[in-house]
């Protein structure tokens, strides 16, 4: 795709700009003189220089805490008094415990279908707005899909507890104008769910359909003629030329869909506070409380762990199944 | 990227290809599947702002009219009290200027170090550099959730607990920044060092001079991109500050609602409209980088 290399208008400007930019050093002379035989010294240094605030940072701020993290899952420790060994305790502990077990099967529901309105939705739409029609329109949508990402997660979530309200909310009030009576949305495990559900792919389809436009504008106008000459209009179209071209960047869009609705926080969270109950506590919500309110690092860390190890297992399946399936021109 | 994909897909179209507008098809019959099309996405891009419509004009309602049906989506007569009486309910003043100083240190933060780490990475020799590289990229895939825990414990042996500092110093390193940055200079001719060598600048001059002043529209979508992330983060915030005095604009937000009835609908959502504010302004004036931004890295 074209974000990864800079923008157009570079070359013309570069060569321009970068002329008087010399000019001036030359002029300046400070530091010039710098011997092309010292040059490959002096870069090894400059380099390291420029590494240190990311490589430092890095190290302290993700690295250590990565391994920490690991080490941590095998210690009782509540910060107060020392940590103590423990082996496996925490996964068997945790693997066992009702609370953990329903919030990671929440969790992979949550995910399944959330992803697949997500991906659904947004390929409908990304297919839909690149079919002819006036630019100020297609400007518009695009514009429109994309706006919530540029919202926080927190107060999109506290508008949306207004609208889903059973008694003065507005969904409900536009259920009742079609004469569905008002539905329990916050109050009930089923309408809990089905609101953090909409409500993070309210939020996140914008994210998907920006890369099936991508991948739908880098499809060649070619193919649809030549598809057109073999008569596939329509619908088939679609499904005989769309679906497979796109098919590397379904891949990606799923793959980064997954990785980030297993993470979801901030929607039950606010919404929810993960009840009614348990039904929508999820596997991050629940190292949070583990941690931070009940004071147990060791078993939080120990989830935190088995989240990554599911991560990492999403990713390299889906990956493995791409050879099968993906088809790349 | 507009030019590509302004030509639409209906190129087996030719009378409708010719410039013509589609919404006049004077000898043709009624364009049926535009009709149906354009519905369809009129009813998404509704129900995607219709939330964002109700909640800026249901803070234009007085707190006492805010819950009454119908609901209204065009304020015609705003009420400005709502907006009076968060300011009295919530130190916003405080609130904001926590968000700003946090995301504003940390967006120049990482444009700052991104861009150093991304030229290292991009032009300059040392040994170790693709090994270091990929490490930088692996710790992408390693979720903030995992690693908050010992983040928190690392934070509070520094002494930093509950201060700005804690959301601000774990941010500024970002490898996502860091690799966007080195695409971003890998992009830039490598001649212009060798040029700049010849006329005598050290590796550093080449740097400030010559390749800083070219790589500032990359800079832009990392402050960008960091921007619009750390003004809306919750997660760390909730974690990192304790006293109401260090929440950012999110925290004190989602502690508002918490702490009011239903019946001053108005008043929180009348902050929620101020925390919009720098969003919007990013995305009136910066969603082409934000879009380019956040699909980086995604292509092949």
């Amino acid at each position: 795709m074209s974000t990864t290399t800079p923008p157009r208008e570079r070359p013309r400007g570069a060569a321009g700009r970068a002329r008087t930019t010399t000019a001036r050093t030359h002029g300046a002379g400070g530091t010039g003189g710098a011997a092309t035989t010292g040059s490959r010294h002096n870069q090894r240094w400059l380099a390291w220089i420029f590494l240190a605030p990311t490589i430092l940072g890095m190290g302290l701020f993700t690295l250590i805490p990565i391994v920490a993290s690991v080490v941590l899952a095998f210690f009782r420790w509540d910060i107060i008094s020392a940590p103590t060994f423990v082996g496996f305790n925490n996964f068997s502990e945790v693997v066992q415990d009702p609370t953990v077990r329903v919030s990671f099967l929440n969790t992979i529901v949550f995910v399944v279908v959330a992803v697949a309105l997500q991906l659904g939705l947004a390929l409908a739409l990304a297919v839909m707005v690149q079919e002819k029609m006036p630019a100020w329109l297609r400007v518009f949508f695009r514009s429109a899909f994309f706006f919530p990402l540029i919202l926080s997660a927190a107060s999109v979530s506290i508008f949306m507890r207004y609208l889903f309200n059973e008694q003065f909310g507005v969904v409900n009030w536009f259920l009742s104008l079609v004469g569905i009576p008002a539905v329990p949305w916050l109050t009930t495990p089923g309408g809990s769910a089905a609101v953090v559900i909409l409500v993070y792919v309210w939020q996140n389809f914008g994210f998907s359909f920006l890369l099936f436009i991508g991948g739908l504008a880098s499809i060649p106008v070619e193919t649809y003629e030549a598809a057109a000459i073999d008569g596939a209009t329509g619908w088939r179209k679609h499904l005989h030329v769309t679906l497979p071209l796109l098919s590397p960047t379904t891949l990606v869009a799923s793959v980064m869909a997954i990785i980030s609705a297993l993470q979801v926080f901030d929607q039950p969270y606010v919404l929810t506070r993960g009840g009614p109950g348990d039904s929508t506590r999820t596997a991050v919500m629940v190292i949070f409380e583990s941690a931070f309110q009940r004071l147990e690092f060791g078993q939080a860390s120990a989830i935190g762990v088995l989240l990554t190890l599911i991560i990492m297992a999403i990713t390299a399946a889906q990956f493995r199944l791409s050879k099968r399936f993906v088809f790349y021109q | 990227m507009t030019t590509t994909t302004d030509r639409g897909l209906a190129g087996h179209s030719p009378r409708l290809s010719q410039g013509l507008p589609v919404t006049t098809p004077n000898r043709k019959k009624f364009n049926w599947s535009f009709a149906v099309r354009t519905l369809l996405l009129l009813l998404a891009a509704a129900l995607t702002l219709g939330p964002v419509l109700w909640t800026l004009s249901t803070s234009l309602r007085s707190p006492s009219e805010s819950f009454k049906l119908p609901p209204s989506f065009i304020p015609w007569n705003p009420d400005f009290t709502s907006y009076g009486e968060v300011f009295k309910q919530l130190n916003i003043f405080l609130l904001v200027l926590n968000s700003a100083l946090v995301t504003g240190i940390i967006a120049v933060g990482q444009m700052v170090s991104s861009a150093l780490a991304g030229y290292a990475f991009a032009h300059l020799k040392f040994r170790g550099r693709g090994a270091l590289f990929s490490i930088v990229l692996a710790t992408m895939m390693v979720p903030v959730q995992v690693t908050i825990v010992p983040v928190f414990m690392l934070i509070r042996g520094m002494g930093l607990s509950d201060t700005l500092l804690a959301l601000i110093l774990p941010a500024i390193p970002t490898a996502f920044g860091t690799f966007l940055m080195r695409q971003y200079f890998m992009g830039l001719p490598a001649e212009l060092a060798e040029a700049a060598s010849i006329d005598g600048a050290s590796p550093w001059r080449t740097f400030r001079s010559v390749y800083a002043p070219l790589a500032m529209p990359g800079m832009a979508i990392v402050g960008i991109l960091a921007f619009n992330f750390h003004w809306n983060e919750f997660f760390r915030p909730l974690i990192l500050t304790i006293s109401e005095q260090n929440f950012t604009l999110p925290l004190g937000l989602v502690s508002l609602q918490g702490n009011l009835g239903t019946g001053s609908i108005s008043v929180v959502l009348a902050g929620v409209v101020l925390s919009m504010i720098p969003a919007l302004v990013v995305f009136i004036f910066g969603q082409r980088a934000l879009q380019d931004g956040l699909t980086a890295g995604t292509g092949k």
